[in-house]
């Protein structure tokens, strides 16, 4: 990725680029474009779960893709060009999350359109980012892009998908859990990727799924589940999400008692959640997938520390203004990452205008290697082209003393998969 | 001019209007009276059963999954036109079978048995995940989406796509308040004892009702799915059920006019208050409650009651 | 898990459900009752009393006991206070029209869903209980020379949870006194009855019915803050009380308060026990059918003797 187009500008530098770029605003659509080669902000359109049941992750999205954002502009924008996000909320809601993308495309005049989390926000918005011709940079860690349901337009190069994440965990909790495993998880479609992702990984490690028990998707109360787990499970392996999760882990305290099996669960579970909530102290000795390590390791990076002080979190993945208030750690570094490949993608295609969509999809469909580094901070990822999917390193963690303490980190081999989709062979 | 001349005349000027305004409208726009025509179908639909017959229905969203889903599911093996019939026929023999047995009750009660039958509609789509991907729901390839020659996902196709069912199902909806069968209809909302006294077939009439209205619903739930490329679970959720109850009661139920009143009002209102503040719902309750305070009708109840005396 | 403890936990389990669905639906049924109006918003008040619980409980600190026992005073007295302001501010100026209600119901479901949602916000937030020990359960089985006691593996509650059924049991049989042993719940019977008359007989309707709108609301807030130390106070926690407090208010007969009890009782039961039978979302699925089929063919609910 060059640099060549990018030059450093002054203070004075970035506000006259500003003006230009208001001035620009008021001119003709077509005159608009004319201009925007040279001094018009990059608009980029920001798909927020405002409110609704993602309005937990929205909020940290949106806090970690502001401070991309300040980042970005301080160290000279795009091309020389200012970033400037056009945040709409989306209400978690597919039939929303397509107008919203018609509004970025058509009345706010955005160069790509990115940073939706949910699947069916994704999923039911894909196809009119693909009829805008809206470069669409999902942050939902769905299976969705890299399975070919979607199109050209539909990129995922910020965080790896489902199905690495589940088959990544197999070889851990079989050497090291235990090899009959139990499954819990929401009786949709998220659920089923685990469900059936997990199941064919575990057979690849010799171990066994005892039960699997849908939970269905209203549930306020779990107990009268926990019967259906067998007597021989050596692993309970969960994956709750929404705010009943806190119930889930409770009783689940409750019904065992002082004799548990081992537990593995997904951190989407407790995602802005406070690991030392009252009834959580079941958790303590129990294991969780983590995207990213929301408490600060010993063998914290240098990136990480950056990043962490960027967008505001302290060394136990809570906000730095209000320790209860707690991030979306493992997820929320997919926006900042993202941002950084579509400035990248932008300037390796010399990104000029909408004109030059097409232009930038190559561009970063002809990425590869991600190094470790300020711009990634969770780790050296591999994108892959063809299906529009980043793989990355994953990371297991213990519950000690209240704390999640990585105990394993995955290699990215660990999460590759053979191709589902060729997207490049798809037209523009 | 006869109070049906005017009605013709309005009503014929409104689609008139539509079909002009699409050469005018900003692209934006251009789409959101595509989505807004689309769903105005599925509200005139609702509209038969609650505005005209008065029965409220909180599990209409049944009917528009029946068609998206019964669309969505079959595109790929039937084609695109059959795949479009098979959604609306499901829709219909759902409205049916949920009709005979839903009449017999009433009132509130009848509300709940609907909504009911509803929820379980909406579980079963994610019990049966395997084929439906449940909540996440499935995109229809653009390949599918192609009605003969005519391309679906274009614009302009979607447009008059769009407009074509809404021209359709505001034509139902105004032939029906014409005919005899909606005047008993209207009798029955008034007074379904004096309408049974008279000697009509209650029962059979609202029946036909539930299968009219819920056969809208399914169309519009089809063509929805058609022309946005998309099924989900979210749209059979209680929320849709909801939706339609509101569009109708603030563009007044009962008027013909009315569901697309409300629907364009409610899409804007939360469209524009969205673009000052991130609290739109606020807003838009608000609005809610100011309407039902100071518009007791809806909107068009209101034209009505102040301007025209013809409306129908 | 052997069958029998397995059907003992799950009514437990169906027994706590039941027992904050009652106080809800009875809320909600006395409202539908006297007033003849349905609330879209009862959930709504439902999660203003959990949220109203986190926040006096993390306010007042001290002893967890402490912090439950003045939101068990304080947030029912809240949302009833809203309420009846409610009441007095938009319903009675719509003049209870059943239509226009629901709308101006459902504005109030938005704005206090989205108020909450900007003083609260989108977390899951839990109360801690004021005690929460958990109690192993025995089981008796059949052996060699007769009936043994043992402890099955996983067979337990909590005596939080039995505190929340005896809660219930005893804000119910308050609700009831009310109704039939004093002056007020006289008037309130009055009203329900019939309303011209009652006018016509100096019974002041109009403060009877804030009344009656802010108690509805006041017991849908009661079960909530006795729901949240075991479930969490979230701000779109207010929709599955709505449906299934809906439920129950039919199904038991619209204006029936024991027949509301009764329905709650059973709907709550069913919900645990049909999970054992059934794989979980065929077990929802067959519950709702069952609830609709109920009422198709019993139209008046199972204990009421009002058509509806």
């Amino acid at each position: 990725m060059t640099d060549r187009m990018t030059s450093t500008p002054t203070r004075r530098g970035a506000i006259k680029t500003l003006g230009a770029g208001a001035a620009a605003a008021s001119l003709p659509l077509w005159a608009r474009y004319a201009q925007a080669q040279t001094s018009a902000p990059v608009k980029v359109g920001f798909q927020v779960h405002s409110t609704g049941i993602g309005a937990a992750y929205g909020r940290w999205y949106d806090r970690t893709t502001q401070a991309a954002v300040a980042k970005i502009n301080a160290e000279g924008g795009i091309n020389g060009r200012m970033l400037e996000i056009v945040a709409e909320d989306d209400g978690t809601d597919p039939k929303r999350g397509a107008e919203v993308l018609e509004k970025f495309a058509n009345q706010h005049g955005c160069d790509v359109g990115f940073g939706t989390l949910f699947s069916h926000v994704v999923i039911g918005s894909a196809p009119r980012a693909g009829e805008l011709k809206l470069p669409y940079f999902v942050v939902s860690e769905g299976h969705h892009v890299a399975s070919g349901m979607l199109n050209r337009y539909t990129l995922q190069p910020g965080i790896t998908d489902v199905k690495s994440q589940v088959q990544a965990m197999a070889p851990y909790v079989a050497k090291t859990l235990g090899k009959k495993v139990t499954m819990i998880f929401p009786d949709f479609a998220f659920g089923h990727d685990h469900r059936d992702y997990f199941t064919a990984a575990m057979d690849a490690q010799g171990g066994e799924v005892l039960a699997q028990i849908a939970i269905p998707p209203t549930e306020t109360s779990f107990t009268k589940y926990f019967p259906k787990i067998p007597r021989d499970t050596e692993v309970l392996y969960h994956v709750m999400v929404g705010p009943a999760v806190l119930t889930f882990v409770k009783e689940l305290g409750e019904f065992f008692g002082p004799s548990r099996p081992e537990i593995f669960g997904f951190i989407d579970s407790l995602e802005a959640v406070d690991i030392a909530s009252p009834g959580l102290e079941f958790l303590e000795g129990t294991y969780f997938w983590e995207g990213n390590p929301r408490y600060a390791q010993a063998d914290q990076t240098e990136y990480d520390k950056a990043y962490r002080a960027a967008v505001g979190v302290d060394d136990n993945g809570a906000s730095v203004s209000d320790p209860k208030d707690i991030s979306t750690y493992a997820h929320m570094f997919g926006c900042w990452e993202t941002l950084h490949v579509i400035k990248a993608g932008m300037e390796a295609a010399g990104y000029a205008g909408p004109g030059d969509r097409a232009a930038l999809i190559e561009a970063v469909e002809a990425m590869t290697e991600m190094p470790h580094s300020f711009e990634h901070p969770q780790g050296a990822k591999v994108f892959n082209g063809k299906t529009h999917q980043v793989f990355g390193h994953q990371y297991i963690s213990r519950v000690e003393a209240g704390r999640l303490n990585v105990v394993h980190k995955t290699s990215i081999k660990d999460t590759l998969y053979s191709d589902e989709v060729d997207y490049t062979t798809q037209s523009f | 001019m006869s109070d049906l001349r005017k009605s013709l005349v309005l009503h014929g000027g409104v689609l008139v209007l539509l079909f002009g305004l699409q050469f005018v409208l900003p692209a934006y726009h251009h789409g959101v009276v595509a989505r807004v025509m689309v769903m105005a179908s599925y509200a005139i639909g609702y509209n038969v059963l609650f505005g005209y017959t008065g029965l409220l229905s909180l599990g209409h969203a049944m009917f528009f999954a029946a068609g998206m889903y019964g669309m969505g599911l079959t595109v790929g093996v039937l084609g695109t036109a059959p795949a479009l019939a098979f959604g609306v026929v499901a829709g219909a023999l759902l409205a049916a079978v949920v009709g005979a047995l839903a009449l017999r009750t009433a009132g509130v009660a009848f509300m709940i048995v609907t909504l009911m039958f509803a929820q379980a509609g909406y579980l079963t789509i994610l019990y049966f995940g395997t084929y439906t991907r449940g909540d996440e729901g499935f995109v229809i390839p653009q390949a599918q989406r192609v009605l003969g020659a005519v391309d679906l996902s274009d614009p302009a196709n979607r447009y008059f796509a769009a407009l074509a069912l809404f021209a359709l199902c505001l034509m139902v909806s105004l032939r029906l308040v014409h005919t005899s069968f909606g005047r008993v209809l209207i009798a029955i909302r008034e007074n379904e004892e004096r309408a049974r006294m008279l000697g009509y077939n209650v029962f059979a009439r609202k029946w036909a009702a539930v299968v009219i209205s819920g056969t809208l619903s399914a169309a519009a739930g089809a063509f929805y799915g058609l022309l946005f490329g998309y099924a989900g679970a979210s749209f059979a959720g209680v929320q849709y059920s909801i939706f339609p109850l509101l569009w109708v009661l603030l563009g007044g139920a009962g008027t013909v006019l009315g569901p697309l009143v409300g629907t364009l009002f409610m899409f804007y209102l939360i469209d524009l208050s969205s673009g000052v503040t991130s609290a739109y719902m606020l807003i838009a309750g608000v609005a809610l409650v100011l309407l039902t305070l100071f518009a007791q009708q809806g909107l068009m109840g209101e034209v009505r009651a102040r301007v025209w005396r013809w409306l129908p | 898990m052997d069958f029998g403890p397995y059907l003992f936990l799950a009514t437990l389990e169906g027994a706590v459900g039941a027992a904050v669905l009652a106080l809800t639906a009875v809320g909600l049924s006395l409202v539908f009752g006297v007033m003849r109006v349905v609330n879209v918003a009862h959930g709504e008040f439902f999660m203003l009393g959990a949220v109203l619980a986190w926040w006096v409980a993390t306010t007042v600190g001290g002893h967890p006991a402490l912090g439950f026992g003045v939101a068990l005073l304080v947030a029912p007295v809240l949302v009833a206070g809203i309420a009846a302001a409610v009441d007095m501010t938009v319903l009675k100026r719509i003049e209870y029209d059943p239509e226009r209600t629901i709308v101006a119901t459902i504005g109030l479901l938005y704005i206090l869903q989205q108020v909450t949602l900007m003083t609260y916000g989108p977390d899951a937030r839990p109360v801690e209980p004021p005690f929460n020990a958990r109690l192993a359960l025995p089981w008796v089985e059949w052996a060699e020379g007769g009936l043994r006691m043992y402890w099955p593996w996983g067979l337990s509650t909590t005596s939080y949870k039995l505190a929340v059924i005896g809660a219930a049991v005893v804000v119910l049989l308050g609700v009831w006194a009310l109704m039939a042993r004093t002056r007020i719940g006289l008037l309130m019977r009055a009203t329900q009855l019939d309303r011209e008359m009652a006018l016509a007989f100096g019974i002041p309707v109009e403060r009877i019915y804030a009344l009656v709108f802010g108690l509805g609301a006041g017991l849908a807030a009661l079960g909530a803050v006795l729901v949240v130390p075991i479930q969490q106070a979230h701000y779109l926690m207010g929709a599955d009380p709505l449906l299934l407090s809906f439920i129950v208010v039919i199904i038991g007969g619209l204006g029936s308060l024991p027949g509301t009890v009764l329905a709650a009782v059973l709907i709550g039961l069913s919900d645990g026990i049909i999970s054992v039978f059934f794989s979980p979302t065929l077990a929802k699925i067959l519950a709702t059918l069952l609830v609709a089929l109920v009422l198709v063919f019993r139209p008046r609910g199972l204990f009421g003797a009002q058509a509806v």
